[in-house]
């Protein structure tokens, strides 16, 4: 069917992005300030510079202006005017994105959450924490150690990100095949429409009426409501933890003993790969004492009872060997549990310390395709010139492909997007997606159309609407408009299609 | 297939008459009144992939929910989710569109947590596809997991993606004798350590917990926990899954409310039924719904008529206004000549 054929009513905004330019910022400071506290408004472009961009450093705007409210109250106050003067507002919380889905926008105004940071109540019987969204990822965790548990989530960013900026992004981590994704784990958010209006969504219940809207809001990227309040779920901490490393002289062996793993039955707490290039980047950096002649490393964690952790490290041990582990480790202690840790956990550091810059991609494909991508994404790697060094959630199929440049060196950016690009389009055509864990953004917003088509982008539109009719929480993110699909030069690729098959595609 | 679906929806949204989708037509009791004519999902089946190894299941909507089942188990996975049929007949999309999670919700999650992708076509007639066979897909709203416990107001769920796990190594099941608040502390203290306890059910003065996993954890568990083995345990979680257990029988109105799971008993005329860990307790019941709706929202939670000889109330908690605009925003959004299941979630759309 041709796309135009029941095109119909579009939704606003579905065309092109709106020109919030011409702005009255007078006015808009002054009602600002009479509802913020001294000090929670910065205007100037020296105050502001810090807000400019988020952990996706390549792109960078100013805002008007940089609102930092400490109640629900103020931030219900900043959105309504922002409604009333039809300014847009990017929510952000420690600005740790990787796709700059809180990058501002020029004639907008970035409410921030930081000082949002309370620990509003903590039910160890219950299992709940009821948190601000300013509270860091990892605080969760520690204040609620002291009753044997924890949040389940931990993204690498957990010692920064907060937890409403990970219900934003519905951030994963190292443990989602066991423990889930940041949806599976928030049971209540509340949050505020850009009419000011509460919402609550999801409950401590284990259902609320109505329309799965936790769906929604989670990896909403903030375009739909701003939130203010989030009741996470908190698990037992498993008595104990064991890992295995194993070494492979071949990326595909890796690959077909992470599905050996899974057909055995096991759901490992957490399982990892990391390729050569990976593990020689990070080796020197860490002392992990991984064997650098391994062409592919895979770490599986298992946790539970004492009595569950050896009966399963034992099995995960043999599927391994029988799966042709060149060598087999399983940590002796905690200490070094978590050294074997620490270098895929450190593996974006180092590779930072041996290039200028990188590029980090975020692909999710099905897991039998992975030793396809790894040959594509070698290809690549001559046709641009580029380094790539790559670790790979393998439990999950989410791969993170670092495409090493230099800023400085001319073309080398350009160079690293297209390459970047190309394994994002890769991912849809082998049934995946363009990303995994860590949002559209700003950055991946030309595959989106890739992905999608133009009746879905459509719904994503209207989906956004029925939150924010005037489309002012964080325009010109995530759901690209027709209009930039157009110029992408992507509109009518259809899902899992590519526009001339019969090329061959590296 | 899709087609007629497509040219069915179409006709009817064009003269704004109302459709009703239905499979196996073994959920038709739940959910408000039945309207309009019938959209018959059942001859769209069939598992469309399926690859243990890659922990999902895709299938169509008219998929028969026990062949479904029969075929994931023969390579040793299940739906974790243990969802209820309600009989033989019930279909995935049924069972997708009816959102409803079994004893095993609060350890493994509920349906939700385990669409991954769907393909659906909403009341334009438009086919769209959203999520996807992965994992972790963060590509724009998660527009499928919203199809789960839709009640098919949004539109046709054609075909779904749900990630699947591996069956239990080991199950066991104890008995214990406690009263209901007792009951309620000790399944969340319980709950809050590292046990492998995969479903709780109070009645009548009896705990029943099951166990599930590795041989040596189960068998540690269970020295750890006491209580009496029950020989016939894994039909006892059955008959509760599917309402068969004896608490169900009989005329008076079967409510469903579902609470945070450490709220103290509830004081409420009719005989309770606790799973879920406390979460969910199940109350026979002819207090008015007032009643009954005001004390789960006082709790936190919300009240549902269930199952009943004859309308008595609306089936649904109503939702604040802020929401409920919400509601219907995207009810347009998705169908906006109202030709799914009108009235079946709530009577005004």
């Amino acid at each position: 069917m041709s796309p135009m054929e029941t095109a119909g009513v579009e939704p606003a905004d579905f065309l092109a992005e709106r020109d919030f330019g011409g702005r009255d910022r007078e006015a808009l400071l002054s009602e600002l300030s009479r509802v913020l506290p001294r000090g929670a408004l910065l205007v100037s472009p020296e105050d502001a510079r810090p807000y400019e961009c988020d952990g996706l450093t390549a792109y960078r705007q100013l805002p008007l202006a940089v609102a930092l409210p400490d109640s629900e109250d103020q931030v219900r106050a900043i959105l309504r005017i922002c409604a009333s003067l039809d300014v847009p507002v990017v929510a952000r919380g420690a600005g740790t994105s990787l796709s700059g889905g809180a990058m501002p926008h020029k004639d907008g105004v970035v409410l921030s959450l930081a000082r949002l940071r309370s620990i509003l109540a903590l039910d160890p019987l219950a299992r709940t924490a009821r948190v601000q969204p300013g509270v860091r990822n990892l605080a969760i965790s520690e204040a609620a150690a002291a009753h044997g548990l924890y949040y389940a989530p931990d993204p690498s960013s957990q010692i920064a990100c907060t937890i409403g900026g990970n219900v934003a992004e519905n951030s994963g981590g190292v443990h989602c095949l066991k423990y889930g994704l940041t949806v599976h784990n928030v049971l209540r958010v509340r949050a505020i429409t850009i009419e000011g209006e509460a919402l609550e969504i999801g409950s401590e219940a284990p259902d609320a009426p109505g329309y799965d809207l936790a769906a929604l809001i989670n990896g909403s990227e903030g375009m739909l409501a701003v939130i203010t309040e989030i009741t996470v779920r908190l698990t037992p901490k498993p008595l104990t933890a064991k890992v295995v490393l194993a070494a492979f002289d071949d990326v595909v062996h890796a690959g077909d003993a992470v599905a050996a793993v899974i057909a055995a039955g096991i759901i490992p707490a957490g399982m990892e790969m990391m390729d050569q290039p990976a593990t020689r980047a990070v080796e020197p950096f860490v002392h992990a004492g991984y064997p650098l002649d391994a062409k592919a490393l895979l770490l599986a964690e298992s946790d539970g009872t004492p009595e569950e952790v050896e009966e399963e490290i034992g099995r995960i041990r043999e599927v391994m060997a029988a799966n042709g582990a060149t060598g087999i480790r399983v940590s002796r202690d905690e200490a070094e549990r978590l050294r074997f840790w620490s270098g895929r956990k450190a593996a974006f550091p180092a590779v930072g310390r041996i290039s200028p810059d990188y590029y980090c991609m975020d692909g999710t494909i099905p897991r039998k395709r992975l030793a396809e991508m790894l040959t594509a994404i070698a290809t690549l790697e001559g046709k641009y010139g580029l380094r790539c060094c790559n670790v790979f959630h393998a439990g999950d199929g989410n791969l993170h492909p670092l495409i090493l440049y230099d800023a400085n060196a001319a073309g080398e950016l350009e160079r690293a997007e297209e390459f970047g690009g190309e394994i994002l389009e890769l991912s849809v055509e082998y049934g995946g997606t363009i990303t995994g864990e860590h949002g559209v953004g700003i950055e991946k917003i030309g595959q989106m159309c890739s992905q999608f088509s133009r009746q879905e982008l459509a719904m994503f539109h209207r989906v956004k609407a029925a939150f924010d009719p005037r489309g002012l929480l964080n325009p010109g993110k995530a759901i690209p408009t027709l209009n930039r699909c157009v110029e992408f030069g992507r509109l009518h690729v259809h899902k899992g299609g590519v526009p001339h098959p019969e090329l061959p595609r590296f | 297939m899709i087609e007629r679906f497509r040219e069915t929806i179409r006709a009817a949204a064009s003269q704004k008459r109302a459709l009703r989708i239905r499979g196996g037509g073994t959920k038709d009791f739940y959910g408000g009144p039945l309207r309009g004519e019938i959209l018959d999902t059942r001859d769209h089946a069939g598992v469309v992939s399926y690859e243990p190894t890659e922990l999902v299941v895709t299938a169509r909507c008219g998929t028969r929910l026990d062949e479904l089942e029969r075929m994931l188990a023969e390579r040793g996975q299940r739906l974790a989710f243990e969802p209820p049929h309600f009989g033989e007949t019930a279909t995935l999309g049924g069972c997708v569109a009816a959102g409803l999670s079994g004893p095993r919700r609060m350890a493994a999650g509920a349906l939700r947590d385990f669409v991954l992708g769907a393909k659906i076509i909403d009341g334009r007639g438009d086919s769209l596809s959203f999520g996807g066979q992965v994992m972790k897909n963060v590509a724009g709203y998660d527009v499928a997991r919203l199809m789960a416990g839709s009640l098919g107001t949004l539109g046709v769920i054609v075909e779904v993606s749900l990630k699947v796990l591996p069956m239990p190594a080991s199950e066991a099941t104890l008995r214990f004798e406690m009263t209901q608040e007792d009951a309620i502390g000790t399944m969340n203290r319980w709950a809050g350590r590292p046990l492998p306890i995969s479903a709780t059910c109070w009645h009548a003065g009896q705990l029943m917990v099951r166990l599930s996993g590795a041989a040596a954890g189960v068998a540690a568990a269970q020295r750890d926990l006491g209580g009496e083995t029950v020989e016939e345990g894994a039909r006892f979680w059955c008959e509760l899954r599917e309402q068969r257990h004896r608490f169900f029988e009989g005329p008076a109105p079967l409510w469903r409310l579902a609470l945070p799971p450490a709220t103290a008993p509830v004081p409420l005329a009719g005989e309770p039924l606790i799973e879920w860990g406390g979460g969910e307790r199940w109350l026979r019941s002819e207090a008015p719904a007032e009643v009954l709706r005001e004390a789960a929202r006082a709790a936190g939670g919300h009240a549902c008529l269930f199952r009943a000889p004859f309308e008595t109330a609306e089936p649904f908690q109503p939702l604040a206004q802020a929401l409920a605009r919400i509601h219907r925003s995207l009810k347009a959004a998705f169908d906006p000549n109202g030709v799914f299941n009108r009235g079946r979630m709530y009577p005004e759309w």
